[in-house]
């Protein structure tokens, strides 16, 4: 279980969370959407440790994360994956070295050991045969596959995307779409989506929030005029 | 350490070759006729081993590598791979800084020692080529004042260079929030911050070291 107690954040004047709270189940996939720059990714950050709120607390079965200074959240770490909107690949590593990082730098995993889990990754997201690659000559939905790939290959618990399909063609849409949708399905993993995407956040979600105003909103159907009434 | 080290020596190369002729030619014009002719070997020599070769090597590398490196890790930023490293529980600062400092410590005195030889190499050719200083008595003028404190006070501060040039790269690198924009900024502050503190703690060293 994963709780977000009443969690602010803003960026000099403008408030973009305010008071959010949240509470996600264990094998559940909650979708969080909202038009690009409305705090979606910060909300994420925030949950994962990466960005410290003004206000409010994020728990993980009970246990607060930490954004001290010293913040040492390793035990929280080995249980996330975290698909970059970007990738974030690391640009000198093959394909299937970014895939084994995780496992070798993280959890000290042995180095053979890796690249054998890290093959096995790459198959599971349809990117087997191309671990010699470097990320530079990746298409944005290969880079995005591989993303996925390094996020799923220490197993974790849970996996946060970050604006999983942005740019993507309909093809490698549906197919980041059933990815999300099985690892649910078929492992019981716990997800959490943030993207503007309104068919993805359909055919993925068990449960869809809308951030609006800084706070999250639920819906028990996704209509394309509330999702319009944000930009308004 | 072959990008920070093994790629700066032919900049560290080239610099030396005038330090080492320039050096050759003002300290003849500053001593010659008023002292033995050996004095512009011992001139060179000490000028070279304890001042002109840490600093101007420093500056070298800080301009390539603290520049580089605060881009990088900037742009690492940037694009995320920082906070992926983060949530992979890898300490970040660890390893992607350590590697870093550790080629910059080690590379610069080594940089230094081959900036020394080829100064020194050049300034005694020019020496007995064009100043009237033969070989033999410039050879005598650093051998004979030759002070082992010089040679490795001028390592000494090769190290500390080497890590203030690497610790101003990755701290501006890591302060970097927002965009590309910041990127170029944080490699500005970088070399800037990098230059200051080393003439600072070059006057430091020489007054702490230095100071009869």
């Amino acid at each position: 279980m994963i709780s977000v107690e009443r969690v602010s954040k803003r960026f000099g004047r403008k408030v973009v969370l305010d008071g959010v709270d949240l509470e996600v189940a264990d094998r559940e996939v909650v979708v969080i959407l909202g038009p690009s720059g409305i705090g979606k990714t910060v909300l994420l950050k925030i949950m994962a440790g990466l960005l410290a709120p003004d206000r409010g607390r994020v728990r993980y079965d009970g246990i607060g994360l930490d954004y001290g200074l010293l913040a040492d959240n390793r035990a929280l770490y080995s249980g996330l994956g975290y698909v970059f909107q970007g990738g974030a690949l690391f640009d000198s590593m093959t394909v299937l070295d970014n895939v084994a990082l995780p496992l070798v730098e993280g959890i000290r995993v042995r180095p053979a050991e890796a690249r054998v889990r890290a093959q096995a990754a790459l198959a599971r997201v349809g990117m087997g045969g191309e671990e010699a690659l470097y990320p530079r000559e990746l298409s944005g939905g290969m880079t995005r596959l591989v993303a996925i790939a390094r996020a799923l290959v220490a197993e974790p618990r849970h996996v946060f995307y970050d604006e999983p399909t942005g740019g993507l063609d309909p093809v490698m849409r549906d197919r980041v779409c059933e990815l999300i949708a099985g690892l649910r399905d078929r492992e019981g993993r716990t997800e959490l989506v943030v993207t503007h995407d309104l068919a993805a956040a359909e055919s993925v979600a068990d449960r869809i929030l809308m951030l609006r105003q800084g706070r999250l909103i639920a819906l028990e159907a996704v209509r394309k005029e509330d999702y319009a009434a944000q930009d308004s | 350490m072959y990008v920070h080290g093994v790629g700066a020596l032919p900049v560290v190369i080239l610099a030396a070759v005038f330090v080492g002729l320039t050096t050759a030619v003002q300290t003849s014009y500053q001593l010659m006729g008023v002292v033995p002719k050996y004095f512009v070997g011992m001139g060179v020599g000490r000028l070279v081993l304890i001042e002109l070769a840490p600093v101007f090597t420093a500056f070298i590398v800080a301009g390539r590598s603290a520049s580089s490196m605060a881009a990088e890790l900037g742009a690492m930023r940037v694009s995320e791979q920082v906070d992926a490293l983060t949530v992979m529980a890898v300490n970040p600062h660890r390893y992607l800084c350590l590697p870093r400092i550790a080629a910059l410590v080690l590379s610069l005195p080594v940089l230094v020692v081959v900036m020394e030889l080829v100064a020194v190499g050049v300034a005694l050719v020019i020496s007995a080529a064009a100043l009237d200083v033969s070989a033999y008595t410039f050879r005598y003028g650093i051998t004979h004042f030759f002070i082992a404190r010089d040679f490795f006070g001028g390592l000494g501060k090769a190290l500390l260079f080497g890590l203030v040039i690497a610790a101003n790269g990755c701290y501006f690198g890591f302060s970097v929030e927002g965009g590309s924009e910041e990127v170029g900024r944080a490699t500005t502050r970088a070399v800037v911050t990098s230059a200051a503190m080393i003439l600072g703690f070059n006057f430091l060293v020489a007054f702490l070291f230095f100071n009869a």
